[in-house]
């Protein structure tokens, strides 16, 4: 008999590429580009909040776990780093760090460790921290600072939504905004979507890496330019022209990189086409006729409620099951 | 380019340490021990005690009942014990241990390499010395060969399918058969064909191969019968179902078998024993083993004859130095074995030696619900559910969530980015399942 120790365990012994880890550092590197534009057009501001933003996520989700919830770090795994930097991106440049700090707690604190941490949280992090401040902090949240080249200190969807308001048709409003000069980054918001450009640099790298697919983002954005143009081709006076949303507010950072969180999202395509989709048409909805001149982030915390539903009565199309009868 | 309908994942074949490598006849070693359970069914039963003198191709045990295979002395000498046994898992099996004494073949085996191209057996002939023979599934399963040949009334067959995938990484045995025996694999499967009354023959290639696809397509010029059909790389193509789904695009029904879409699928190895049974008279004593592993001197495929034990491949091909598992098998669904010296089997595709760097399994994590294993299942479950309720007993639940269509490819635990041990947990909660549909089959 051969004394050598031999490792036994059940099959499959050999593992693929993915890791928990390497695609949260790939959303993190797809990331990069729109916080070197926001840095660009922000200033040096826009690094300090999104870094404050970690560090503080970083530091609220050690202190659960460690002191309340007793297990062992879950740091490692990068996503409280990922949530920082989506926190920060979710926020204007000129904020005060102190409310940073604030929606980190409630990002991290409430929004994912009461759950139990991480994959088992019904909301997105970052956005749960968003809206607080938005709701609690609503000054703070919509004074943006002035972007190089900008016209004026508020966001373009906000611009627009005042002045139909007004009474200028929205053609006349159409003519003061420069689409392409807004999606380089010419424009004012929060920080991380300032250039679409640099987020749907992003979005390719996502999907060359296989972080994401394509279904989620798609069938937002797909929703969202569907669902305006037909408002704009009906009465082109009240409502602005799809690209302008399309290229406006939190729509690419939140179909790209909010919508697609993996632990708030649905299991399966066609889940996700629903999910997308309802993300797409509610966001309108906001924009359209709600308060808000911007709805993205409330579309995806209603959608992310109604993920378990989607997921129970969604279910993958199964090998060698019946055909329908019709 | 052909491939199967759902899920899949898409390992690297780690093919080229052995695919070079010309089948090599293994010397007989000294000693032999046979198991009397080498196949899914009874085990067969011991017909020799000790001290009898046996010759290669002698039956040393009977076929159990129907689906059951008989057991042929693949040495000459004397038997030494008839007893339990520890196996490549250290489980006690009934074995015969044979102490080799020269090379004396049975009369009636044809030794020739002329090749036998024709033969007047009825199919039922042909079923018989199949199943005589002791051939069983040689890709890995070992499921009697006779029995699936025997089609079910109300049941038809409409095609043959030679599965010449071998989608496991590293293994290479099925390939160096198609490159070096590929007339006698066509032979074979021609005999198939005749046996279960069917005019097509399909062969399904992977195109990581494509001078097998090369070379078979040209002796096929000679056989009109047979189709073959390079499918694109992915795993598990070499799953019955999905193999039949990708050259036919007829899906296996949940629950039902591959005749009930007409098509009976055999292996390479399976289709060369059988022309060597039908043929030559010859039983099943020896098969292609694939020896090899990222760090191994000199990876070989081997001819061994059954009961050989795995440590002397081992040491013949460059010993244990560094190696932390081996597996009997291929990586994705062989097992691990504890027992190196556990004897090669007929169901011994290849002998796999991982290095210790890369035998232990990575810490698991949390369910992040990223959906990678709802993508990777070929049989469009839910691995994330099934590994949940498997952990809260919900079998009612887990039977809901289909997890009895589950065919244990591993895709699920191979694609999970936590490395959460998926498969492990939904075997556990399928064979509570599988158990309670039976049981309930039996009250009716």
């Amino acid at each position: 008999m051969n004394s050598q120790k031999l490792v036994i365990s059940p099959a499959p012994h050999i593992h693929g590429s993915n890791d928990t880890r390497r695609m949260m550092g790939d959303v993190l590197i797809a990331l990069v580009p729109a916080l070197i534009v926001a840095a660009l057009v922000y200033g040096l501001q826009s690094i300090v909040v999104t870094a404050f933003s970690v560090a503080s996520c970083v530091l609220v989700e050690w202190f659960v776990q460690k002191f309340m919830l007793k297990g062992p770090s879950t740091l490692g795994n990068l996503s409280a780093v990922v949530t920082g930097v989506l926190l920060g991106f979710n926020l204007p440049a000129n904020i005060p760090l102190g409310l940073v700090a604030i929606a980190a707690v409630v990002a991290i604190g409430i929004g994912k460790m009461t759950y139990g941490g991480l994959g088992k949280n019904l909301f997105n992090p970052a956005l749960v921290g968003r809206v607080f401040l938005l709701v609690a902090f609503p000054v703070a949240m919509t004074s943006f600072p002035e972007a190089a080249g900008a016209v004026s200190g508020a966001t373009p969807l906000a611009m627009a939504k005042e002045a139909i308001k007004a009474g200028v048709p929205a053609v006349e409003v159409m003519q003061s905004v420069d689409l392409g000069a807004m999606s380089l980054g010419m424009k004012s918001g929060s920080l991380g979507e300032v250039s679409v450009v640099a987020l749907l640099l992003g979005f390719v790298w996502l999907l060359v890496r296989r972080v994401i697919s394509w279904h989620i983002p798609m069938c937002v954005l797909g929703s969202m330019a569907l669902f305006s143009t037909i408002a704009w081709v009906c009465n082109p006076a009240e409502f602005m022209s799809p690209m302008f949303h399309l290229l406006s507010g939190g729509a690419v950072l939140g179909a790209v990189y909010m919508a697609t969180d993996y632990v708030t999202s649905p299991m399966t395509k066609k889940g996700m086409v629903i999910y997308g989709v309802g993300i797409g048409v509610i966001t309108m909805l906001i924009r359209l006729w709600g308060p808000y001149p911007e709805g993205m982030s409330f579309a995806i915390l209603i959608m992310n409620s109604v993920v378990p539903l989607i997921d129970k009565y969604v279910r993958p199309k199964r090998f060698g099951a019946p055909k329908r009868v019709k | 380019m052909k491939t199967f309908p759902i899920g899949g994942i898409h390992p690297s074949d780690f093919k080229e340490y052995s695919k070079g490598a010309a089948i090599e006849q293994f010397p007989i070693p000294a000693v032999v021990n046979i198991p009397l359970a080498q196949h899914i069914g009874a085990p067969a039963v011991a017909c020799v005690a000790k001290g009898d003198r046996v010759v290669v191709g002698q039956v040393i045990a009977t076929a159990g009942g129907f689906v059951s295979s008989p057991i042929h002395s693949s040495v000459s000498g004397t038997v030494t014990a008839v007893g339990p046994m520890a196996d490549a898992q250290g489980n006690m099996k009934p074995t015969v241990t044979i102490a080799v004494e020269g090379d004396e073949w049975d009369e009636s085996v044809d030794r020739s390499q002329t090749i036998v191209k024709s033969s007047n057996l009825s199919p039922k002939d042909i079923v018989a010395k199949i199943s005589q023979m002791g051939i069983v599934g040689m890709g890995g399963a070992t499921f009697p060969t006779h029995v699936k040949l025997s089609i079910p009334d109300g049941k038809k067959a409409e095609c043959l399918i030679i599965n010449a995938v071998e989608c496991e990484p590293y293994l290479t045995a099925d390939y160096r058969v198609m490159m070096e025996q590929g007339e006698r694999l066509l032979l074979g499967a021609r005999i198939l064909a005749k046996a279960i009354g069917v005019e097509k023959i399909y062969v399904g290639i992977e195109n990581n191969k494509p001078d097998a696809i090369a070379y078979l397509e040209k002796l096929a010029c000679a056989y009109l019968e047979v189709e073959i059909v390079p499918l694109k790389m992915r795993y598990p193509q070499g799953g019955e179902k999905q193999l039949i789904a990708a050259v036919t695009g007829r899906q296996v029904p949940s629950g039902g078998l591959p005749i009930d879409v007409g098509a009976v699928v055999q292996n390479v190895g399976t289709a060369l024993a059988v022309y060597e049974a039908v043929m030559k008279n010859k039983p099943l004593v020896e098969r292609v083993v694939t020896v090899t592993g990222p760090k191994l001197a000199s990876p070989k495929n081997l001819l061994v004859r059954i009961g050989t034990p795995m440590s002397a491949l081992i040491d013949y091909c460059g010993g244990m130095e560094g190696v932390g598992k081996v597996i009997a098998g291929g990586p994705m669904m062989g097992r691990a074995v504890s027992n190196i010296d556990a004897p090669v089997t007929k169901g011994t595709s290849g002998v796999l030696l991982m290095p210790t760097e890369e035998s232990l399994r990575e810490k698991e994590g949390e369910c992040i619900r990223c959906a990678k294993c709802v993508d990777a299942c070929p049989m469009g479950l839910e691995p994330y559910i099934l590994n949940i309720l498997t952990q809260k007993h919900d079998y009612d639940e887990l039977e809901r969530h289909w997890i009895a269509d589950c065919i244990e490819c591993g895709c699920c635990t191979f694609s999970c980015p936590s490395y959460l041990p998926l498969l492990d947990w939904v075997r556990i909660g399928k064979a509570e399942v599988m158990k309670r549909i039976r049981e309930r089959n039996a009250k009716k």
